[in-house]
């Protein structure tokens, strides 16, 4: 009887999800796996072509581009994100600290980028300034090129590091920095060695929720990159709307989605391995919970 | 405190601190600029005095944009009403008992939320293109929906796990049927996270653009896409209006409800 009303409950949901989710990413592996079709769409007819044709150095290129902006703005987010949650935990005023970093993020997506825009464009704050100040006649060229959108994706993804990092140093104890500055740690040796390790499952939690999005990153490259920040998101974007080599599409999609599934198992493997004498917490569930915050971000 | 005081050295303002200020005025920095922009009487970058026109431009002459907002409210709307009916069920199902696709659910509301949006999105493209649904608001209610559902799924688990079962046991041996069960004793303890999760999936709803971007079609254009469109090639002062308006309309709509939820979750 119970066995039965389980399933029942849950039977809307999985049958939703594996509609709407499940299908159309077989779909998408199947197409991979077949030819182009002229006109959009595809042949029935198994081929690896579109396998063939990610080996060209074009997509080689931007492969390693799109890994280097991710890795740059995940490194950048996390070395800022992790004072700022240490601050947090440490405040008296934790809750007002909290709402502060939240508040910017109830605004818009696309609305926090074109903020962006007005800042850095050509017609933005920053070149308004220079001229008033006499400092350019022209304007100056700060979008549309890498360093700007490494500089709004790390914007975009702060809080997503920041909560994470915040809920486990506030479950930290904070005794053992002091028992190992007793014992003649330096300052930092006992944030590097007594710290760090403890708080190892935030680490993780904020590396993938900012990482993850940011590989398949697709409308901050698009309205504040350049022809050197096109990245993979992109492609697959042009190749389904633009080109319409849905076979290509697919197996660029499913590249990404192996090497975001990679990076996840890693991650978790590496912090699990290392640290399972020390109880985990990825921050997660208080993540969403206490921040009412989009936890799966779009880039 | 002071054993708080002997770990942190009390020199003036410390570095972490330092670092959370410039944070909080990194993140704000970026919203002042358009709110005071939003009051610029120019189109360009440069400032020519106070003026209202764009708030006049947004609220009056911008029937595209009001369009905009309608759809993606009714979108918000019906997907989180959804994904909250489906998620709420399923977690209450995988929470009280074992079946044998229970692994299957739980992976598959995990799966979605680690998937960059841009496959989801791409995905569901080819998906309604093989069946032959046309895109439009139902393509977008229903892209929407999947996307919602692992987040309601999540906060209504989190917080089934944290009351005590034996209630339902106490219930079920003092007669209570399925029905009075989940609508007397689960459906108010939850309460909080079905509110939560369906708080969640209408925030969700009206930010996305990437999914959104690939399955809408002509006449289903959110405030979103509304705002793509408007700023793809740079500077538009109807929507630093309009950000202004978003950002003080947002504060003032989540932080009552947000402190409505705390206080009821105190309960």
């Amino acid at each position: 009887m119970k066995h039965n009303l389980g399933s029942s409950y849950a039977a809307p949901q999985a049958l939703w999800l594996t509609v709407f989710f499940a299908a159309p990413l077989a779909i998408i592996i199947a197409y991979s796996f077949m030819k182009r079709d002229l006109y959009g769409g595809v042949l029935p007819q198994a081929s690896l072509e579109a396998y063939r044709s990610l080996a060209n150095p074009t997509l080689l290129v931007i492969t390693l581009r799109t890994l280097w902006v991710s890795l740059a703005a995940t490194v950048f987010t996390i070395l800022i994100a992790l004072p700022c949650g240490y601050s947090i935990a440490r405040s008296h005023n934790q809750a007002m600290r909290l709402f502060l970093v939240i508040v910017p993020f109830w605004t818009n997506f696309l609305i926090r980028i074109y903020a962006w825009i007005a800042i850095l464009g050509n017609e933005g704050f920053i070149n308004d300034l220079l001229r008033a100040l006499g400092l350019t006649t022209d304007s100056v060229q700060f979008l549309y090129n890498q360093g700007a959108v490494i500089l709004v994706l790390v914007y975009m993804y702060l809080p997503y590091a920041i909560l994470p990092l915040f809920s486990t140093i506030d479950k930290f104890d904070f005794n053992l920095l002091e028992a190992a500055r007793d014992l003649g740690a330096t300052r930092m040796q006992a944030l590097r060695k007594v710290l760090i390790p403890n708080i190892r499952g935030g680490l993780v939690t904020a590396v993938l929720f900012t990482f993850i999005p940011i590989f398949g990153a697709y409308a901050v490259p698009l309205l504040v990159g350049g022809k050197d920040s096109y990245m993979l998101g992109n492609v697959i974007a042009d190749q389904v709307t633009k080109t319409r080599n849905w076979p290509l599409a697919s197996s660029i999609a499913m590249g990404v989605t192996l090497l975001t599934g990679l990076a996840a198992v890693i991650f978790a493997a590496t912090s699990s391995r290392s640290n399972h004498h020390v109880e985990e917490d990825s921050g997660i569930g208080s993540v969403s919970a206490t921040a009412g915050i989009p936890s799966g971000g779009q880039a | 405190m002071a054993e708080k005081g002997h770990a942190k050295r009390r020199k003036g303002i410390s570095f972490s601190d330092f670092v959370y200020g410039a944070v909080i005025a990194f993140l704000f920095a970026p919203l002042v600029v358009l709110f005071i922009y939003s009051f610029n009487n120019s189109r360009s970058g440069s400032w020519h005095g106070f003026s209202f026109i764009w708030y006049e431009k947004l609220f009056m002459g911008s029937g595209e944009l009001w369009h905009a907002f309608r759809n993606s409210v009714i979108i918000a709307l019906s997907s989180a009403l959804t994904a909250t009916l489906l998620g709420s069920l399923a977690a209450v199902g995988t929470s009280r008992y074992s079946f044998w696709y229970r692994p299957y659910v739980k992976s598959m509301s995990f799966i979605p939320m680690i998937l960059p949006e841009i496959i989801v999105g791409v995905s569901l493209l080819v998906f309604f293109a093989g069946v032959g649904l046309k895109l439009g608001m139902i393509t977008v209610w229903i892209a929407h929906t999947t996307f919602n559902i692992p987040f309601v799924y999540l906060l209504v688990s989190a917080r089934l796990e944290e009351f005590d079962p034996s209630i339902i046991e106490a219930a079920r041996d003092l007669g209570a049927t399925e029905v009075q069960t989940l609508l007397r004793i689960i459906l108010p303890i939850t309460m909080p996270g079905i509110a939560s999760g369906f708080l969640t999936a209408v925030t969700l709803s009206l930010e996305d653009f990437v999914i959104t971007f690939f399955v809408a079609g002509p006449g289903s254009t959110t405030l979103p896409l509304f705002i793509y469109s408007a700023i793809r090639f740079g500077v538009s002062p109807v929507i630093n209006a309009l950000s202004a308006v978003m950002v003080v309309g947002t504060v003032l709509l989540i932080y009552p409800a947000r402190n409505f939820l705390k206080a009821y979750a105190a309960h």
